[in-house]
Order: C-alpha cells, then structure tokens, then sequence
C-alpha cells in the first residue's frame, strides 16, 4: 500500500496535494485497491464551487459505484477530463491520476486534513 | 458467515473475501477483469460449493419431480442435466434448478444456494408421491472449470475420455488424480466447462492439483465477481434480479423452459393463462448511448413515463460497453427503440438491442 510522504490525507480516502495556489485532489491506492477494476468516473464541471464533504464525483469499479468527497471546500480550477477514457490509470497510478483542481476556500481546512503517517495509522486499523 | 470447504485456500492463494448469500467467498483474486477475459480467452477456477444439493430418490422420484418443476423431464435419459424455474402456483419463481438424472429413481437438485433452505421446505411441503427428499448440501463440495480450455486442463487429471460427456451431460463416480467425483459439462459463463461435485474433504487437494494442471494453459482463480460479469454477458438469469417470486418465467424469456403441454405442474394455470394474454412486462437487454453504467433497480423511462426498471447492469468487459437488462412493459421492449435509464437522477440514453450480449460457445 503507498502512501506518500508530503502530500494530505482525508478519511475518505482521497489525496490532497498542494501546487501554488491550487489543491490537486485524487484518490488513494487504499480506495483504488477496495474499489477493484475502475471503469467509469464522473468529475464535476470548472467552475463549479464545492463544499468540504460534497461529492464531486463518481467512481465505479466493475461491480458498484462509490462517491467521492471533497476533502475540502473550494473552486474547481480544472478538471482532468483524460481520465474519463482512461479511468483504469488511478489503478495503476493513484496519486498521478488526480481528478481534479480547486482553488481552497479556507486554507485552514486544509490543517484538519491527515498526514502520511496519521492516514496509515488510519488504514491499519480497517 | 458459512465457509466452505475451500475457504482456507482462498485466504492462503490471495482470494479478496466477501459475504454472498450468508457465505465467506472470493470476490475477486487477480481482478474482475482480468479473471472475466481469463475465462474468455482459457480457463477460470471457481469455488460454488455455496450451491444448494438436494437428493430426491424413489419409486416416484420423476413423477413427483415432473410435477413441481415447469420444464419437461419425462424424456430425460440417464446421466443427462436438464434447467428448469420452478414455480408458484401464481407464476412466480421459487427458484431456477438444475437436475441431475441417475436412474428412474435417482436425482440430485442442484439450487441456488440463498435458496436452499426455502427449495428444500418446498420440496417437502409438496410431496405426495412415494419419494424421499434430502438436503445434502453440507456432503457436497463443488468446483467448476470454465473457460476453453477446461476440458484440456481436466483431461490431465482423468482417463475417462471428457469428449465423451456431452453439453448437460453427466458422469458419475470418476476418478480425477484419486478423487472420486461427479462431472457435468455445464456452468454459468457462456463458456465450455465443467462443474465438479465432490466430497468437502477432497475439494482443497483437487482445487490445488487442477491449478497446476492448468498453469500452462494459463487457469487462474476466480471470484464472484467475474463469475457475475460472465453470466450477464451470456444473459443467463440470476434469481432476485431476472426472475424472483414476483418475475415469471415467461416475462424473463424462459419461455423455452416452461412445456405447457405438460399434463399438470406448479404454476401451469397461472403462467398459461399469462402466454395466452402475453406478459404484461418482458427482460430485453440494452447499451448505453450516454455515458453511465446502468446498475441493477434503476428506473427505466421513455417518454417520461416509467416503464421499467434494471434487473442487471455492468460495464461489459468483452465488449467494452455499458450494458443492462431490464424489464420493462411488453409494450416498450421493442429492439432499437431509446430508451432513458436513470442513472443518479439523470435520465440518460440507452438503445435496446438483441439478446443475448455474448454468443454462447457451448460444445455441443
């Protein structure tokens, strides 16, 4: 299981990772592991404004669709519309493969967020 | 959670476990896709022990048999399968079986194992005739081999010539690398294969012997959920989605299964009757025209009316699309109309097309 350093950590199991002024947001190889084979998502459109814990998108393995939450509240900056054809890549890549970026609306959510070793304190106990 | 007789060699081979139907089985080993095109394209390996077993014997075995089940076994011969639902006396499903003929006097049921406790009280609540009904689900393992090279990969573990087993055709009592067994060409993918009933004790040895058998011919271990994607390919009903207590036979196109002509059987009022009107609702298959994976219960529209819903939905990894099965009213089920499936609120586009997805390969 690979969790990285340097990057944040939501219990939901997404990734936040910080580039300027933008939170790039994906989901983790713990997520992409349980979901099994991903063949479908669904990202929210730029522009759209999205509150911590709002789902923002869909993704659906073969067997069953999950949601996936913001880990925190913001704008939607850009979309990585890419994956919509190639959805098997957060399999192979997770913490490449990010969905999608938002501009924070309060850069102190991003405080409450886990670190790398909080979050595999949290995997380990599931 | 009931385990069955392979439950440590999931554990101990990697299998994903999950509860199904009360039981602790292997979702997926290596991936649903990959075991789905493994089947397709070799061999797959799946643990249905879970399967219910059901043992009718006696003087009125048959008689009794050929009155409870809506197919037609009164021309069956000896080690022959025969599918058949089985019916209320209104029409709807008790379950979808398969039997087994030994003798005249001899059967084995083969039922869908959330089932198998409702069948068996069935059976013995239905009874009249000189027979004896026993549940022996707990003495029988099963293990089926499925894919195109199944019958090369058992035919290391035996001298019995598999050739000579025909589609639904049966051998008892053969010997496979010292297990004594039973072999059926028959499964649940749409792919020549066999399902292997055995003692509980044996399953775990023979499961290992036929993975080394098959390493060349590339066998894997597979899961529930393959086994699922693989079924709904070949559109073969799964009881409480296709067909149920309240979805007859005749509605989920199993008309072929249900001989009317038969003297008298559970249901036969009811589900002639429905032939004669023609069944309010019919299961047809469709694809995606929009984007989205249409899943079992989701509503079916056309015209903004409600005119259905999904009974199975999936991507479909054979033919990299999105497709379903639904039942919807006769009226609707016409092939190349668009439909609208609602997928989280949003009616989107999907065209009903011919059945079945995946042209069944059976080596007939």
């Amino acid at each position: 299981m690979k969790i990285p350093e340097g990057i944040k950590y939501s219990k939901d199991h997404e990734w936040v990772k910080m580039e300027g002024n933008l939170a790039y947001l994906g989901i983790t190889d713990y997520a992409q592991d349980s979901l099994g084979d991903i063949v479908f998502i669904e990202l929210p459109a730029e522009g759209d404004v999205l509150a911590s814990g709002q789902p923002m998108g869909v993704v659906e393995s073969v067997k069953a669709a999950s949601d996936v939450y913001m880990p925190l509240s913001g704008t939607v900056k850009k979309v990585n519309n890419v994956l919509l054809d190639n959805p098997e890549s957060i399999n192979k890549d997770p913490y490449d493969s990010w969905m999608i970026a938002v501009e924070p609306t309060d850069a102190s959510e991003l405080e409450t967020l886990l670190d790398h070793v909080e979050y595999k304190k949290l995997c380990a106990k599931l | 959670m009931k385990k069955t007789p392979l439950y440590q060699v999931h554990q101990d081979l990697g299998g994903k476990i999950i509860e199904f139907g009360g039981w602790a089985l292997p979702v997926q080993y290596s991936g649903v896709l990959d075991e789905h095109h493994t089947v397709r394209n070799a061999a797959g390996l799946f643990d249905v022990s879970h399967m219910g077993e059901i043992s009718v014997k006696g003087p009125e075995a048959g008689k009794y048999i050929q009155r409870i089940v809506t197919n037609d076994i009164s021309q069956a011969k000896k080690n022959q399968v025969i599918y058949t639902p089985m019916c209320y006396p209104d029409g709807g499903v008790v379950d979808d079986l398969l039997i087994y003929k030994f003798d005249d006097e001899k059967y084995l049921l083969v039922v869908n194992a959330a089932n198998t406790e409702k069948d068996y009280q069935w059976f013995r609540s239905n009874l009249q005739e000189d027979a004896t009904i026993e549940n022996i689900s707990d003495k029988v393992a099963q293990i089926a081999i499925q894919g195109p090279m199944s019958e090369a990969i058992l035919q290391k573990l035996t001298r019995i010539n598999l050739a000579d087993i025909p589609f639904y055709g049966f051998m008892d009592k053969i010997e496979l690398d010292g297990v004594n067994a039973l072999v059926s060409r028959t499964g649940y993918t749409g792919e020549d294969g066999f399902e292997i009933y055995l003692s509980p004790a044996d399953a775990p040895g023979l499961w290992m012997k036929l993975l080394s058998a098959g390493e060349k011919e590339g066998l894997k271990p597979a899961g529930l959920g393959a086994r699922d994607t693989l079924r709904f390919e070949a559109a073969l009903p799964l009881y409480g989605q296709e067909i149920s207590r309240d979805i007859s036979p005749l509605e989920a196109r199993l008309g072929i299964f249900v001989k009317l002509d038969k003297e008298v059987f559970m249901g036969k009022e009811a589900l002639k009757k429905q032939k004669e009107q023609s069944p309010g609702r019919k299961l047809v298959g469709f694809e995606m025209i929009d984007r989205g994976i249409p899943r079992h219960d989701y509503r079916v529209r056309f015209d903004g009316k409600d005119i259905g819903y999904v009974t199975t939905g999936s991507y479909s990894p054979t033919l990299n699309k999105n497709i379903g099965l639904a039942l919807l009213e006769s009226a609707h089920a016409q092939v190349d109309k668009t439909i609208e499936i609602i997928i989280r609120e949003k009616p989107l586009k999907a065209r009903i097309i011919k059945l079945p997805f995946y042209k069944k390969r059976y080596k007939k």
